[in-house]
Parts: C-alpha cells; structure tokens; sequence
C-alpha cells in the first residue's frame, strides 16, 4: 500500500496573495502566504518542485515554484498568463485568497551539482524553473563552479528579466549568452541561433551539469550539444511539462511513455527522456 | 481453488438462490448480470430467478448480440461492457467543495464516498486481474488514493469461470484466464448439474459455511478444470507476446499508425470500458448562487481532445498520436509502471469499438512490417 494522501496534498490549504509583480505584459510573479501560519513555516520545497494553484470556480494549475528553499515567508510563483486559469489568477492581487496544494514531484538535483560547473540552458520567454536555480546558486556562489547561462529567444522584445541577464554577466565567475533570431536596435547579445553560442561555453565537462527548460526541440538539440562537448548524459537534467489534473500519479494525463511527470518529474535526467522526447505525440 | 480455505463445495442449481440470500444476509447489496438495452449490465439482484439464464452474448469486432444457449446454462455468457471498475474507480467522485467566508477565507471540506456493501455475482477472471492492475495503480503507489480504497473494501467478489469465451476474448494469451486464479471472496464453476463453489477470503468462506453443502467430487473438480482449458483453446485471439515493449516502441513511426488512425474515430469508447484504463479529469463546478464550488473527478480518455492539451498547444493534436499513445500505454509502457501490460485479454475494446478495431489485429500488423 501506498501512503495515505496527505491532507495538505490532497485538499487545497488558503493561501494570501502578498506580493504581485509584473514582469512583461503577460508574465506576473505572486507571493503567496498559506492562511495557516503553522502550515506556512511547516511548508518545505525542493528547487525544481511545483504547486497546484486553485481558483475556486474556476480550476487548478501546476506552476513551478519560484522562491528559494530557504524562503520560509512566503512560497513564489512567475506563471504565464496562457490558459483559462492563468488568465484568471492574473486579475488577482494583494490580499485576495487562493487554494494551493503541494509541493509536488522531484525537483533538481541541487546537491549533486554542488562544486562542479553549470550550463543553465533555456529557451522561449523566460524559464521560472531554471531562473530558480540561477537565483539559487548566486546566493551560494561559492558552492559551485563556472556558471554559464544560454538563453535564446525569437525576438528582442521577447526577453524579460532583460537587466537581471545584464546583472547576472557582472557575477563572479558568470557568463550570460543571448541569442535572439531577430535583434533590434540597441540588442547587446548575439543575433542568430541559440546553438551558435555552444562553442564558447567554459565548463570541464567531465565535471559539469546542464540543466535546461523550454522548448523541447530546443532541449534535444541542446543535448545532443553538449553530449558533443563531452558532457556525460548523465549530467544533463530538464524540466518537463505536460497536462496534469491531480499531480499525484494517479489521473493519467502527464505520462510520457512509462513515466508520470507530476511525481516521477518534472526533472529528468537526459538518459531517462531521450528515447521519447523526439517523437511527436508522447 | 485456494487450499487454505475449507475444500470446495457443490451447489446444485437449485441452491444458487440459497447462495444469493445468503450473500444478502451478510449484509451485501447482490449485483449480478441483467438484460438492459441488448447488452449484459450488473443491476440489483434480489433472486436467482432474476438472472438471465439461457443467455449467451454473440461478441465481434464492433458487435455485441444476445442469443440463446442451447444448454440453458446461468452463466453462458463472457462479459458485458462493465463490470468491476465502476465500482472501485467510480465514474464520477468528489473531491472537494470550497466556499468563501464573511472575510473572504476559503473553507475548504473534503468527500468521503460511503459505499454500500456490495458483491458482484459473477465477475470473470479478467476482470480480476485488471482489479489487481487498478489496486497497484490507485493504492500501491507513492500515494493511495482513499476513495478508491474506501470503495474496494466495500466489495464482495463472486467469480465464475468463463466456460463459453466470446470471439473477441483473448485472456488466456495475457495469461489472466478463463479460470479465476485469486483476487475473489467466492469462486464458482457452473457444470451441466449446478456449480462447483469455492472460497478465497474469510468473508468468503462465512458465507459458504452458512450453506449445508457437500464437498465438491473429485470428477466434479475434474471437469470444472478441463472446462477451463476447453475454454482456454476455444479462444481464437491472441497476443504474440506478454511484453510487447520491444515491438511497439521500435516502431512508433510505423505507417501502421496512420492507416489505424484513419479508421478510429477518436471516440473513447475503448477506455472506457477498458476495465484497467484508470484517466480521470478534474474539474470545477461552481454554484454562484450557493456561494460555492465543487471540485470533481470524472472518467477521461487519451483520445479525447483537451487530454494532452498544455497551454496553448495539444501534444498529441491527432488520432494517430492518440491511438498511438493508448496501444503503446496499455501493452509496453504499462510494463514499465506496473511491471506487466495493462491488457488483460477481456476484449471489451474490439466489441465496443464502432469501428471495430481489433488491437490484436493492430499488433499482428506491426509485427508483420517489422
């Protein structure tokens, strides 16, 4: 037998929004308190987990969690204004009350990558799981090797966080890479594809790890990339998404061929995808 | 039969209303086969001289006919389009109901389901073996499920040996029949005279131990195991192997899947009368006027439209990705979750396809071009 759900998992728990930032005209960061203040400092994540975020009348949501593991004040969400639900959570703001049930699934192998050097790689408009561990190991700098940052986008304009990239590249030991398939007036980074900017990433790849997010034939390039650097595929980890209901293995509706991404993921190493991930249709 | 229960007993025909009132006065609800709109479906059961017998179900690829046995047998039947999984994985469950309060908190009250003390008159051994693919499913896992739990343990199980398998039937392929191997309170095998009845649980052998019956003769348990392997060989389905892992996932890009995808129409009904297929969707209905809403759990289905949808994209936008997903879950990816296929050889999804589409003939194509 399984565990029992527990009750925190299984039933949403009121949570406060209590701080509410735009990022870019779609993109929003919220805070949010649980209502119970017991639960609130007993609530633990790992990087790279996720809650289910309900609006009562309207639905549930998975959203990776953004705030830093040792953040015991508030629990935080950057969430994509794409869908019905997230559509709605953007009308919200402080002080209005929410459901929210997790954490959920296993996050990134943070420990591992303690002492070594990491490529974060991540495409389209901005990726809250990898941005986490950005955030993460600048706050710990010393604690890891060389950092190298790729992010590619369309356009120019697609870029969020545009300073906090500039910001980052003045860190100790960092290196941001952007690539925008169209530039624009006053763009500092590089014009063209993502991939141009592989050959110059500094890392000993016998002791690296990448982690990536974002689109997904990004990611099988991206890995296949960096496979040809030297990089074991053991080292490379990505986040997946796909449609989920329950978040607890049991509704059926993110298996990737044998795996449940809600509890088996989001994180993956690269061996454990790489089969499926290239078909269309898993 | 099960050695650590009393040895099996015989029940002339006679006694099978006997048996029913006895199930009834351990305090169970009998559901047990019944004619309905030309199909078999499990309804109330008061009596033995409610069940349908005579009975016998003609099964092909997208048909299902009702006949008549010439032996004038109970249980000459294979199966019908449901029967165990309703009533573990119910069709519908609540999960949660959320109002607001005067400040504007949410008041959040969970459900738990309150079964009533059911036994199911003749359960086949398929659907046994798929009870035992939905329990490591729903209870085994990381997280048990309660509902589902609750639900289980209300349960009572009267399996019947399937002497008359339908042509769509396949499970002695899978290996899960035609004779029940474990997973029932009480076993039954009907013979020309009455039924040879054994017990596999302690609620079980309660009840048979209410019935002043003899031991079953060793002839008698003779022929129920021979009426068994007829059965077996009768069945003209099959499975090339346990595991197709193998086939199928070396060939995801088999022309095969398009000329499938042409004749499917998406529809769904193979899931759900898949006893082992356990997607479910949750959604939300809100009661304004009541101030309000109500979080539920319902059947879903891969082949249904919104099931891969993620934001602004559907991973699998199209029957061939869908029919595709559903064949490489159930027979290869299943083995990888559960440590077997998720097919049980019940063959519900080839009669109740209205395009009747044959799994099995589906995989014999791939291993054909392959």
């Amino acid at each position: 037998m399984g565990a029992n759900l527990p009750a925190s998992l299984l039933v949403p728990q009121p949570a406060v929004i209590v701080g509410r930032t735009q990022e870019s005209p779609s993109i929003f960061t919220m805070k949010l308190c649980l209502e119970d203040a017991a639960a609130q400092s007993a609530y633990r994540h790992s990087l790279g987990q996720f809650n289910m975020l309900y609006l009562p009348g309207v639905g549930e949501v998975p959203i990776s969690i953004m705030s830093d593991p040792d953040d015991r004040q508030a629990i935080g969400h950057t969430i994509r204004t794409v869908g019905r639900v997230t559509n709605r959570l953007a009308e919200l703001q402080v002080g209005d009350r929410i459901g929210l049930r997790g954490p959920f699934g296993r996050g990134w192998p943070m420990e591992a990558m303690q002492g070594r050097d990491v490529v974060v790689i991540t495409g389209g408009l901005g990726c809250a799981p990898v941005v986490a561990v950005i955030h993460y190991i600048l706050r710990r700098r010393g604690d890891f090797g060389h950092l190298t940052i790729i992010q590619g986008v369309k356009k120019a304009e697609d870029l969020i966080w545009r300073e906090q990239y500039a910001q980052w590249n003045t860190q100790p030991d960092t290196h941001v890479m952007v690539a925008a398939d169209e530039g624009g007036t006053l763009w500092p980074w590089h014009v063209g594809r993502v991939t141009d900017l592989f050959d110059r990433i500094s890392m000993q790849p016998d002791k690296a790890m990448a982690v990536m997010c974002g689109p997904e034939g990004m990611m099988v390039v991206s890995a296949k990339m960096l496979t040809e650097r030297g990089l074991p595929e053991e080292n490379i980890f990505l986040s997946m998404e796909r449609n989920m209901h329950c978040a607890v293995g049991h509704c059926g509706h993110c298996q990737f061929g044998g795996s449940f991404i809600c509890k088996d993921g989001p994180v993956f190493s690269w061996p454990q995808v790489k089969g499926l991930i290239a078909h269309r249709g898993f | 039969m099960n050695a650590s229960f009393s040895p099996a007993r015989f029940l002339d025909f006679s006694g099978l209303d006997t048996l029913i009132q006895a199930i009834r006065s351990a305090g169970y609800r009998c559901m047990g086969p019944a004619i309905e709109n030309d199909a078999l479906v499990l309804r109330e059961l008061t009596g033995a001289r409610e069940l349908p017998r005579g009975m016998q179900a003609e099964q092909a690829p997208g048909q299902f006919k009702l006949t008549h046995d010439a032996e004038n047998r109970y249980f000459a039947w294979a199966n019908g389009p449901q029967a165990i999984k309703p009533y573990v994985f119910a069709p519908r469950e609540s999960l949660w109901q959320v109002r607001r309060d005067e400040k504007g908190s949410l008041k959040f009250e969970s459900f738990t389901p309150q079964p009533e003390k059911t036994a199911l008159i003749g359960v086949r051994a398929c659907d046994l073996a798929a009870l035992t693919l939905q329990d490591a499913h729903f209870l085994e896992g990381q997280y048990s499920d309660s509902s589902y739990a609750i639900r289980r343990k209300s349960l009572f199980m009267v399996a019947m040996q399937c002497a008359e398998p339908a042509a769509t039937c396949f499970c002695a392929s899978t290996g899960d029949g035609p004779t029940p191997q474990s997973g029932y309170d009480l076993s039954l095998a009907e013979l020309p005279d009455g039924f040879v009845v054994a017990a596999g649980s302690e609620p079980g052998q309660k009840v048979l131990s209410m019935l002043d019956l003899n031991e079953a003769t060793p002839e008698q348990i003779q022929s129920t195991k021979e009426q068994g392997e007829a059965a077996a060989r009768r069945q003209t389905r099959s499975l090339p192997a346990r595991d197709l892992r193998p086939l199928l996932m070396n060939n995801l890009e088999h022309a095969r899947w398009d000329e499938v995808a042409a004749r499917c129409l998406a529809c769904g009904n193979c899931t759900a009368v898949c006893p082992t297929c356990f997607c479910h969707a949750a959604l939300d209905e809100p009661d304004a006027a009541a101030g309000k809403s109500l979080h539920v759990r319902q059947w879903d289905s891969c082949f249904n439209e919104g099931h891969a949808y993620l934001h602004g994209h559907n991973v699998r936008p199209d029957t061939r990705t869908r029919y595709r997903q559903w064949l490489t879950h159930k027979l290869a990816t299943w083995h990888e979750q559960y440590g077997r296929s998720g097919c049980v050889g019940c063959g519900r999804c080839i009669t109740w396809c209205p395009a009747g589409i044959d799994l099995t003939e589906e995989v014999a194509a791939m291993a054909k071009g392959s």
